[in-house]
């Protein structure tokens, strides 16, 4: 824990976890969707989220990150107004199956352009959140690091085209780690960095053939 | 932070200004200028006092229970017939209309927590405006707070889950503690044993938000963590020294956290949250805990 961490963050009441942590799962959902806000979302809460969430906000955070509201805007507690506004349609449910940490939410989500995503995301406290699925696939980051998420074939090659192209543009890697469903089906590679991934090598990677998306998360924790 | 303990932060202020220790500190930890790093720390201290200036007292929390006390209380000081009297009296009533501005959803700083964000400005505004200090200096003392509450994550717990509301108005209130004792000019001793008297009075107190809300009892509790921080800074700063060293204290703090019942941290269940009236509010909210 940094001193950032102890004094801070700066954030919309009541809870960090239960607050701030789920502003930050919407906004998260926002980025791995991409095209802005979605058209329409899907919430499922689990754990503590579906028990105290309502009383915590929890729901309007989640709306109000789709929306790309940071935890401190205080356009949070009347975000489900806000929704409206943008025409984003949205919907709640609460589970009792256990969720493997206790304040957990699953949002299904699709864009303007009828894009889907599926992502699970926990909140850790003190507003930090962990994603522990996305489209299927079990996988784990925080975006508390600049994060580039590659998706792709699962066929040889892929590691090598991203990590030449970040050597070249001497972007050091802090984590890396692959996931896939099937071989030679669906793969995501997710990669820590210890800075930010420029512009051009993002759209060149995007073009490689074989590659269907590539995501980048800035690493700015309360961004 | 590279400090694991208070008694490290100590030793290394030897020769040092407890405030550079901490600020290089952080320089080296996050790869960041010291003007970057006191700037993002302004960012900090302006939001407390931007959160504060936004108060009202017609909003209410999700369960109702809170609102509006932070303005009963202001009315009642400016009436000038207080037991603690003025200064105190401005003291409680910050902490009150922050605690309130959190269980509002308004905008606060969590320090540690966003249940215990009302005691270091409960601290911190009244003096800043009595003794008409810079911004600067505030600044500085976020600086020590910060540092105090970092030793304690580390060695035990800033969350009420884990150790209890100890590990959060406790924690805030150790820190606001040491930030007080810092402003005055006490050293790096008064500065850590302000700081364990002050978790010391705190010890044992339990999380039992009712409903699980960050309502009841945690806005009063601000209120008492502030209190308690003044208190144990002038005994700190009068000479006085924690008969345990403060390391200890925060082990001993862990212990009774560790110690404590799954009811009493946070669930929700045990304490106050337990009551018939606390029973009645969750089910009438609909939260099954």
């Amino acid at each position: 824990m940094n001193i950032f961490d102890i004094m801070g963050p700066v954030m919309v009441g009541p809870s960090s976890s239960h607050t701030a942590g789920a502003a930050r799962i919407g906004l998260m959902a926002r980025r791995l969707l991409g095209e802005g806000t979605p058209k329409s979302a899907e919430i499922t809460l689990y754990g503590s989220f579906a028990a105290t969430g309502q009383g915590h906000g929890t729901d309007r955070a989640l709306i109000a990150g789709l929306l790309g509201m940071k935890p401190d805007d205080e356009r949070l507690s009347v975000s489900f107004e806000w929704a409206s506004a943008a025409g984003m349609t949205f919907s709640f449910m609460r589970s009792k199956l256990s969720a493997e940490h206790p304040n957990t939410a699953r949002l299904d989500v699709e864009s303007k352009s009828g894009r889907k995503l599926s992502m699970t995301a926990s909140s850790l406290g003190g507003g930090r959140i962990i994603v522990t699925e996305m489209n299927g696939l079990h996988i784990n980051f925080t975006g508390d690091l600049p994060t580039l998420i590659v998706q792709n074939v699962d066929q040889p090659g892929h590691v090598g085209d991203v990590t030449g192209m970040l050597a070249q543009a001497e972007v050091n890697i802090a984590t890396m780690h692959l996931y896939r469903n099937h071989p030679g089906g669906n793969a995501v590679m997710i990669i820590e960095t210890d800075k930010s991934v420029p512009r051009d090598v993002i759209d060149k990677l995007s073009l490689t053939d074989g590659i269907t998306r590539v995501i980048f998360i800035d690493g700015e924790r309360n961004g | 932070m590279s400090m694991e303990s208070l008694a490290e932060l100590e030793a290394a202020c030897k020769d040092q200004d407890i405030f550079d220790v901490i600020l290089n500190s952080d320089c080296v930890e996050r790869g960041v200028t010291r003007e970057e790093s006191f700037e993002k720390m302004r960012e900090v201290y302006n939001a407390i006092r931007r959160a504060a200036g936004r108060y009202n007292p017609a909003l209410r929390s999700a369960s109702g229970m809170v609102g509006g006390d932070g303005a009963k209380m202001r009315a009642y000081v400016a009436a000038g017939n207080t037991l603690c009297g003025d200064y105190i009296g401005q003291v409680i009533t910050q902490a009150l209309e922050m605690g309130e501005n959190n269980a509002c959803m308004k905008c606060i700083v969590a320090a540690p927590t966003a249940g215990s964000c009302g005691v270091l400005p409960a601290v911190l505004l009244p003096y800043q405006q009595r003794e008409e200090l810079d911004d600067d200096a505030m600044v500085r003392a976020l600086y020590v707070a910060g540092a105090i509450g970092q030793v304690i994550a580390s060695k035990a717990s800033i969350a009420g889950a884990a150790g209890g509301c100890q590990a959060e108005i406790g924690t805030a209130s150790a820190m606001a503690a040491s930030a007080l004792c810092y402003l005055c000019g006490g050293d790096a001793q008064t500065i850590c044993h302000a700081a364990a008297i002050a978790l010391k009075s705190l010890m044992g107190l339990v999380c039992d938000p009712i409903a699980g809300l960050v309502e009841v009892p945690c806005v009063k509790r601000n209120a008492s963590g502030a209190l308690i921080a003044m208190c144990s800074a002038d005994m700190a700063l009068a000479g006085i020294r924690s008969a345990v060293p403060p390391d200890e204290v925060i082990m001993a703090m862990r212990d009774v956290g560790d110690k404590m019942d799954v009811s009493l941290r946070e669930t929700g269940t045990g304490g106050v949250a337990g009551t018939p009236f606390g029973t009645k509010i969750a089910e009438e909210m609909g939260v099954e805990l």
